[in-house]
């Protein structure tokens, strides 16, 4: 059988296409763009309480995005949670006191860790750990502190 | 393997699709370069007899044997070797829909042979001139006739230069001009390319006039066979109204029924 | 009461045969792959009927249904004031479910149900028969380079439907109804994951893409030659396709990304 150059052509632009939008769903549409894998830095941070955050959520410093949660685990000895979190390679001018605490965007949105810089010359590069932290605010607790410290006004 | 030994030899074939009995105990012998007619009734289960030498069903008992090979017993890849021997002419020619007539009779050429596409432009039209469609070569298969459409499938079937040639029902739903060609061309091709040819037929003045020996069937038997001019001097009954084509004998008119004035009383038998 | 056992068992006993003989015809087809693979020019033609043909009619109902999502979405969402989020509602809904299902159920609308009337009637009129006795193996010159189109098209096809979806919820969203265009990709680019989304989307459409061809192939084989036949079984490769379709789509969903 022979087929047409034409059909030949046709289906090979259909194929180029499928590519195409592949590459439109991958690139412009997911976050594979900003994933860059291999070249970013991991630091870690301990945390009393992570609240309801995610692996993938974003970190950000001064409300842009810098890198994402990466992974969040468990420290038996210390009852904390260690949260780690790789950082883009092109924000490599971090102080190295810079602190991390676990942000609500918004009032239902979901959570990220939000760094805010320090003073140190030093900067935060692979492996470093952050001091100082501050955990996510847990609304039961802050309904708990507000009646009590309600209570002890009233007395 | 003799030349004289016959092609193709059928021994005791039994052969039931579902719960009916198509054939029972069937013995044939098929003599090479010669043109044998296999003819009975419709229903008789003549074309299923083909597709049984062809390997597409299996007998329940009986052996088959082509070429001095037991076909139900060849593995796929030695049945396929067989049947590119074999040429088959289908009912309704079964030419491919979708491409021309040239590219139909190229098909077998360009699926089994590597040959140069020069090579088998010269050989389909080698063919399609043997059975006189070179003219029609550009045209789709929806455009011929019927009786053009089975000269394009005997000029496929011819392609491979088989041994043989099965010829399912050739003249049924033709003109006599068609009618006239296709016995021709049945003849001519067996003789002049040294085939063997089996005609599968109930058009008995067409296939007498062409074959060299006739089996009739009928029941899931042969009822007899011998050379057309034996057949039509037979005394028995059933041949001389099958080859007469009486309306009524052996074969009863009237299918079988509860007897008719009762049936028309609406009686129970 | 007996007799409808009977006929319950009678039915159920057919159903596990005939799955039993695609199952034998699959592994065929999947024997005669590589002949396939040989002849390139044989699959290049049915990508042709099988894939291209159904380019326009995906990218239509792609894009139709991209905006009927923004639209819904967006009076949806702007009750709660979260028109910032459609665009993750669109693409969200767009890359896990909408694109390879919906392009799924049309695909075996479209060409399962030709493929199977173009097979079920070369077996009518006795071109399948033709073909063996020619000693080609129609398994191989017929079914496997469609099924191995259809493997291929439908992957393309869903992912096609997806991306014109989103950019179809783009022009309703932004164009139409005033979002803020960096709200709508930057959300989304935030919110789709790609192994999680894209990949397994495009997994779910491969899926999908063999089973439709699997049955729409098969019911062209296993057809009865009449012309009555041939209609029977057309219905049947776009009813079970659209069973086999959501069935597979809730199983899928819920082993990738459920916590079932």
């Amino acid at each position: 059988m022979h087929i047409s150059r034409s059909i030949e052509i046709l289906v090979g632009f259909f194929v180029a296409l499928g590519f195409v939008a592949m590459f439109f769903l991958s690139m412009e549409v997911s976050n594979l763009s900003s994933v860059n894998g291999d070249d970013g830095y991991d630091i870690t941070a301990s945390f009393e309480n992570v609240g309801s955050l995610k692996v993938r959520a974003p970190v950000a410093m001064a409300g842009v995005n810098v890198g994402r949660v990466t992974a969040i685990n468990f420290d038996p000895e210390t009852f904390e949670a260690v949260v780690t979190m790789s950082i883009e390679a092109r924000y490599n001018q971090l102080p190295s006191d810079s602190n991390a605490s676990i942000l609500t965007a918004g009032l239902l949105g979901e959570q990220y860790v939000g760094l805010e810089p320090g003073g140190e010359e030093e900067v935060l590069e692979e492996g470093s750990e952050l001091e100082l932290t501050q955990s996510a605010l847990v609304l039961e607790q802050i309904i708990g502190q507000f009646l009590f410290s309600s209570e002890s006004e009233e007395e | 393997m003799t030349e004289t030994s016959p092609l193709i030899k059928i021994r005791d074939v039994h052969f039931s699709r579902g719960s009916k009995l198509i054939f029972d105990g069937v013995n044939m012998d098929i003599q090479r370069g010669k043109v044998t007619a296999i003819m009975g009734p419709s229903g008789t289960g003549k074309t299923t007899l083909l597709k049984l030498i062809g390997g597409q069903l299996r007998p329940s008992a009986g052996f088959i044997e082509v070429d001095g090979e037991n076909v139900h017993r060849l593995r796929r890849k030695q049945l396929y070797l067989l049947r590119k021997k074999m040429g088959m002419l289908f009912q309704s020619g079964a030419l491919l829909t979708d491409i021309t007539v040239f590219d139909n009779v190229a098909f077998p050429l360009r699926e089994h042979t590597n040959l140069p596409e020069s090579m088998i432009r010269h050989l389909v039209l080698m063919k399609l001139h043997a059975v006189g469609l070179r003219g029609a070569r550009d045209l789709m298969p929806a455009e011929l006739s019927g009786g053009m459409a089975r000269r394009v499938a005997l000029a496929r079937a011819i392609a491979l230069d088989p041994m043989m040639i099965m010829y399912d029902e050739p003249f049924t739903g033709q003109d006599p001009i068609s009618m006239g060609v296709l016995v021709q061309l049945i003849r001519l091709l067996n003789d002049a390319l040294g085939l063997s040819s089996i005609v599968v037929s109930h058009d008995v003045k067409e296939t007498c006039a062409i074959a060299d020996y006739v089996y009739l069937v009928s029941g899931g038997k042969i009822v007899e066979h011998g050379s057309p001019a034996q057949l039509a001097e037979s005394d028995s009954e059933w041949s001389q109204q099958f080859m007469q084509g009486m309306a009524d004998g052996p074969v009863p008119f009237h299918y079988a029924a509860k007897e008719y004035a009762k049936d028309l009383l609406g009686l129970e038998a | 009461m007996l007799s409808y056992f009977q006929r319950l068992g009678a039915t159920s006993l057919g159903m596990f045969e005939r799955l039993g003989r695609g199952s034998v015809f699959f592994v065929n087809i999947l024997l005669s792959i590589p002949s396939v693979i040989v002849r390139p020019r044989l699959l290049i033609a049915q990508i042709y009927f099988v894939g291209v043909l159904s380019f326009s009619l995906i990218v239509i109902s792609g894009l139709f249904v991209g905006m009927v999502i923004a639209l819904q979405g967006f009076y949806t969402l702007s009750d709660f004031g979260a028109e910032g989020m459609l665009g993750v509602m669109v693409a969200a809904s767009l890359i896990r479910e909408l694109g390879p299902v919906v392009s799924a159920l049309l695909f075996a609308g479209r060409a399962g149900s030709a493929l199977t009337a173009e097979i079920g009637l070369m077996k009518a009129t006795e071109q399948l028969s033709g073909m063996e006795m020619m000693a080609v193996d129609p398994v191989a010159r017929i079914m496997a380079p469609r099924f191995l189109a259809g493997l291929i098209s439908m992957p393309i096809l869903a992912t096609l439907f997806s991306a014109v979806g989103v950019m179809g919820g783009y022009f309703i969203g932004v164009g139409l109804l005033g979002i803020d265009e960096g709200g709508y990709w930057s959300q989304m680019q935030a919110k789709i994951d790609f192994s999680q989304d894209v990949v397994n989307g495009l997994i779910k459409s491969v899926i999908f893409g063999w089973v439709v061809t699997w049955i729409a192939v098969f019911e062209g084989h296993d057809a009865i030659p009449t012309s009555e036949g041939v209609s029977r079984a057309t219905t049947r490769t776009v009813v079970h396709s659209a069973f086999a379709i959501l069935l597979l789509d809730f199983i899928l969903t819920a082993l990738m990304f459920g916590d079932i």
